[in-house]
């Protein structure tokens, strides 16, 4: 059988190409996506390890974890279509009209 | 090197080489192709810990729902060649190589100091079984699943509100 630190070790790396993501990209919405990878990289050590202690606790809790990723997709992204029907542009860098 | 190994490594090079392709790529639905792409791959992964119910969960509402919501939205917008002006130069080679560093980090703490967990038995047919699920979800987690219901009607109820016009 595979080991599970090698899913874990798996996660990480998806976990850091998110978070790579999150910190490079200048569109807001491949921001979002790759905040979602990271949600997924996180789904994946909790179904591993729910493998390897053999409780069923971590599958349910990727299931919480789906919906409220869900929820937030849903808000988020009627967020972005709210600030580019303003702004007309969903370049991070632009949205600063709150900066003193 | 057994079959299952082989299936792993294979399968986490796609996973990798998707999530770096929706990473570096320049169109926006290149990106979220890939993205759909990498979350094939991790319900695959899914299947091979034991994890029906989920797989097929992340299929339908990851997938199926979610990244077609990206790609209406998307397309909706007409944002797919955003021409990218990096405003800080110094930003992205700082995040590539703290990156990097986690990456290190990761590995070390994993392959040396890790709890090394090879799952002995296989598990029943029914370890991730939607009945299994079920049961646990409507016995000991029945407040969060309540709760979760609300905050799904709090997400549609904020979505409305957000995007009416008046």
């Amino acid at each position: 059988m595979i080991p599970i630190s090698y899913y874990v070790g798996l996660s990480a790396i998806l976990f850091i190409v998110g978070a790579l993501g999150v910190l490079i990209r200048r569109n807001a919405i491949i921001v979002f996506m790759s905040v979602e990878l990271m949600l997924n990289a996180a789904n994946l050590a909790f179904v591993a390890f729910a493998r390897g202690f053999e409780a069923l606790s971590g599958q349910v809790f990727v299931f919480f974890i789906m919906a409220v990723a869900a929820a937030e997709v849903a808000v988020g992204l009627a967020l972005i279509v709210a600030i580019f029907n303003t702004k007309q542009s969903i370049n991070v860098d632009e949205i600063s009209s709150l900066r003193g | 090197m057994s079959l299952n190994l082989i299936l792993f490594f294979g399968l986490a090079l796609i996973a990798i080489v998707s999530a770096v392709g929706m990473l570096l790529s320049s169109n926006a639905v290149y990106s979220a192709l890939f993205l759909i792409l990498d979350m094939a791959t991790i319900a695959v992964f899914y299947l091979t810990l034991g994890a029906p119910f989920i797989a097929m969960t992340q299929v339908t509402v990851y997938a199926g729902a979610i990244m077609v919501l990206f790609l209406f939205v998307i397309m909706l917008l007409g944002v797919e060649r955003l021409r990218q002006r990096a405003a800080l130069r110094w930003q992205q080679p700082l995040a590539v190589g703290l990156g990097a560093l986690l990456l290190v980090e990761a590995g070390y703490l994993l392959f040396f100091r890790g709890v090394k967990l090879v799952p002995e038995s296989a598990v029943g047919a029914n370890f991730g079984s939607p009945a299994m699920v079920g049961d646990m979800l409507f016995n000991q987690y029945l407040l969060p699943f309540e709760v979760t219901s609300v905050l799904l009607l709090v997400a549609m109820i904020g979505a409305i509100v957000l995007t009416k016009k008046t």
